[in-house]
């Protein structure tokens, strides 16, 4: 995180960006610090993609300033720019070997074939790719493309590493291993990292702090807790997980909503609701799915308002309340698990 | 009505399905005509083609006489004949290495920088000659490259005459106006020919994923250096491709260089001179089989420097 007095590594001052009239980014502001792993994070069209690429080079703000290492880099076209891209497509040179593709941006550079040789086995060593120089990139799975994109974006040291959607092409178990080894390269490299992402699992699990992007405009900015617990906003709260937004009146509080975690709620039978401590929401249990880890229950509510609560597979709670199904249930949580959302 | 459509729909579906199960008759069925019209009328013409060039002409009476033998082709090797090969060689070449430098700029500027508007409009406006009589754009030119035509007017009015006569003045390619000389010639191969090198560039760039592009840039690459690393290499089979139309056709074609141009033959010429009033088939034919000979060296060698290597 920013030191106090550090120049950021990339700032953006009320950068907006419009596309006719269409207004892709309103007005954002945000600074990253050096070494940082920063997400951003937003369903599509939100305007996290257009921030990456205006901090790339391949856009440029309709009004505002964007700024790398404190220097205002207006309209610098990428190649003038200290700032590294891994595409989502990884976008690896079709004609060159896997040392080439890793070599090039030292070889645009002059760097004598011999030492960017090395180099470039070197980097691929660090990506756990050592011995895959002499290959065409289309011999390879999607997993080591982006592998090889990730060496040739790191090649040449730059201070900043943007990643559009990097995980995006990989399945789930590839994508696992992956996240965790980019955390751990990023730590080892100190490089500022800023990547792009529509996944929440992968926003939480590796930034530092994440920007919530939504219509353009950035919801809420913060530590991965920050978002996950307390949340700015309803659109933060059901895009970042899941959660119950509950209107104060239900529960006979002020005219506020409040956003409730499924699974910070019980599910217990009617029966023996009044020895349970707690806020209760009496309903109808009507579906439970099954998550692998954890079922998920949709009620009714009394109300008419429909409701989720999410309990660990196999707990006796969840035996008894899939044994409930079509029965009435009643809900059961902590006030100290409501939180208040801006309305 | 009823029952007559379901019985149509019951033999077709009889067909249907005894044409799924077996895929080696349709594909016979599907095959048959393109390989009849091919194999018979195509390759035999070729074929045929190919052994009369081995025959000769007997020098008394005119009369071929049909027995293999290399003494056509010992004619073809004269050196009055050489002249024409030689020639027409050259004159492909040229064209061909010009073709690309005017197709590869301006199929860039269509592929990645017009709008879609333009685009078509470009598109269009390289396409449209082909819509039109081939003899009539090549008479057009004659009337442009004329002693008194277009082009010399154009050059009197902006005083750049001098230009034009120290052009016709070169040894070899000058002559005694454009429409007389091989600049001449060359110019109206390069525009008839043109299309065919710029549709293949065109299809080979727009093939190129626009991030790879951008991954350039992103790794440093000025416009210069993304276009020698990155463009070049992956259209190369587009250039080649365009190449081989123009260097075929030019070596190929007997109407431009007859109108445009000084008297001297170009193989097509030769081989129309030969078979028409001279008679002399085997000759017309060695003369044939000339281009398609260069052609498979050209082949061979665009081959061996790796032009198809990233097809």
């Amino acid at each position: 995180m920013t030191g106090e007095g550090a120049v950021p590594a990339v700032e953006l001052r009320s950068v907006t960006r419009r596309f006719g009239a269409v207004i892709a980014l309103d007005g954002i502001s945000f600074a990253v610090g050096g070494g940082e792993f920063f997400g951003m994070l937003g369903p599509s069209g939100s305007g996290k993609t257009t921030c990456l690429r205006m901090i790339a080079g391949f856009d440029v703000p309709s009004t505002g300033e964007v700024l790398i290492a404190g220097r205002s880099v207006g309209d610098l076209p990428p190649y003038e720019r200290d700032a590294h891209t891994v595409f989502q497509d990884y976008a690896l040179f079709p004609h060159m070997s896997v040392a080439d593709n890793v070599a090039f941006p030292l070889m645009i550079a002059k760097v004598p074939q011999a030492q960017r040789h090395a180099r470039a086995e070197e980097t691929l060593e660090r990506v756990k790719l050592a011995g895959f120089g002499k290959r065409k990139p289309s011999e390879l799975s999607g997993g080591q493309r982006q592998r090889v994109a990730l060496a040739r974006a790191l090649i040449d040291q730059p201070s900043v590493l943007l990643l559009d959607e990097p995980l995006g092409a990989l399945d789930l178990k590839l994508r696992e291993d992956m996240q965790r080894e980019l955390k751990e390269l990023q730590r080892s490299l100190g490089i500022t990292f800023i990547f792009v992402t529509h996944d929440q699992g992968e926003a939480l699990g590796m930034s530092d702090r994440v920007a919530v992007f939504n219509q353009g405009r950035i919801e809420q900015l913060g530590t991965p807790d920050d978002i996950y617990d307390r949340p700015a906003s309803e659109f933060v709260a059901t895009f970042v997980g899941s959660a119950n937004v509950i209107d104060g009146a239900l529960i006979g509080a002020a005219p506020q909503r409040f956003a409730l975690r499924p699974e910070r709620v019980r599910l217990v039978a009617p029966g023996v609701a009044q020895l349970v401590p707690g806020i209760k929401l009496s309903g109808m249990l009507r579906d439970a799915q099954h998550l692998g880890a954890d079922t998920r229950f949709s009620l009714a509510l009394d109300g008419g308002q429909a409701f989720h609560a999410t309990l660990r597979h196999g707990d006796e709670e969840e035996i008894a309340a899939r044994g409930r199904l079509g029965q009435a249930i009643v809900a059961v949580f902590d006030r100290g698990d409501l939180k208040p959302l801006a309305s | 009505m009823t029952a007559k459509a379901t019985a149509a729909t019951g033999s077709l579906r009889r067909i249907a399905t005894f044409s799924y199960s077996r895929p080696g008759f349709v594909l016979l069925l599907l095959l048959l005509p393109p390989m009849l019209w091919l194999g018979v009328i195509y390759l035999g013409s070729l074929f045929a083609l190919f052994a009369q060039s081995f025959f000769h002409i007997d020098e008394f009476s005119g009369v071929i006489v049909r027995e293999v033998g290399l003494s056509t082709y010992e004619e073809l090797f004269t050196p009055a004949n050489m002249d024409i090969l030689l020639r027409s060689m050259t004159m492909a070449a040229f064209v061909t290495v010009a073709a690309a430098f005017v197709s590869v700029p301006l199929a860039l500027y269509i592929a990645l920088y017009a709008g879609p508007r333009l685009k078509a409009v470009l598109y269009a406006a390289v396409l449209l000659p082909l819509w039109s009589s081939y003899l009539v754009r090549v008479y057009a030119w004659k009337l442009i490259l004329a002693k008194e035509g277009i082009v010399s007017w154009a050059a009197g009015s902006v005083g750049a005459q001098g230009a034009i006569d120290w052009a016709l003045n070169l040894p070899v390619v000058g002559g005694p106006s454009l429409s007389t000389s091989y600049i001449g010639t060359f110019v109206v191969f390069l525009y008839i020919w043109l299309p065919y090198a710029i549709l293949p560039v065109h299809a080979a760039l727009e093939r190129v994923p626009r991030t790879l592009l951008d991954a350039a840039a992103d790794l440093g690459a000025r416009p210069g250096a993304a276009f020698r690393h990155v463009i070049v290499p992956l259209i190369v089979p587009g250039i080649a491709a365009g190449s081989i139309f123009t260097f075929s056709l030019t070596l190929g074609d007997y109407i431009i260089p007859g109108i445009i141009g000084p008297p001297p033959l170009f193989i097509g010429q030769a081989v129309l001179a030969h078979q028409g009033a001279a008679g002399n088939l085997p000759l017309a034919a060695a003369f044939s089989v000339a281009p398609l000979a260069i052609l498979a060296v050209y082949l061979f060698v665009a081959r061996r420097l790796g032009a198809f290597d990233a097809l």
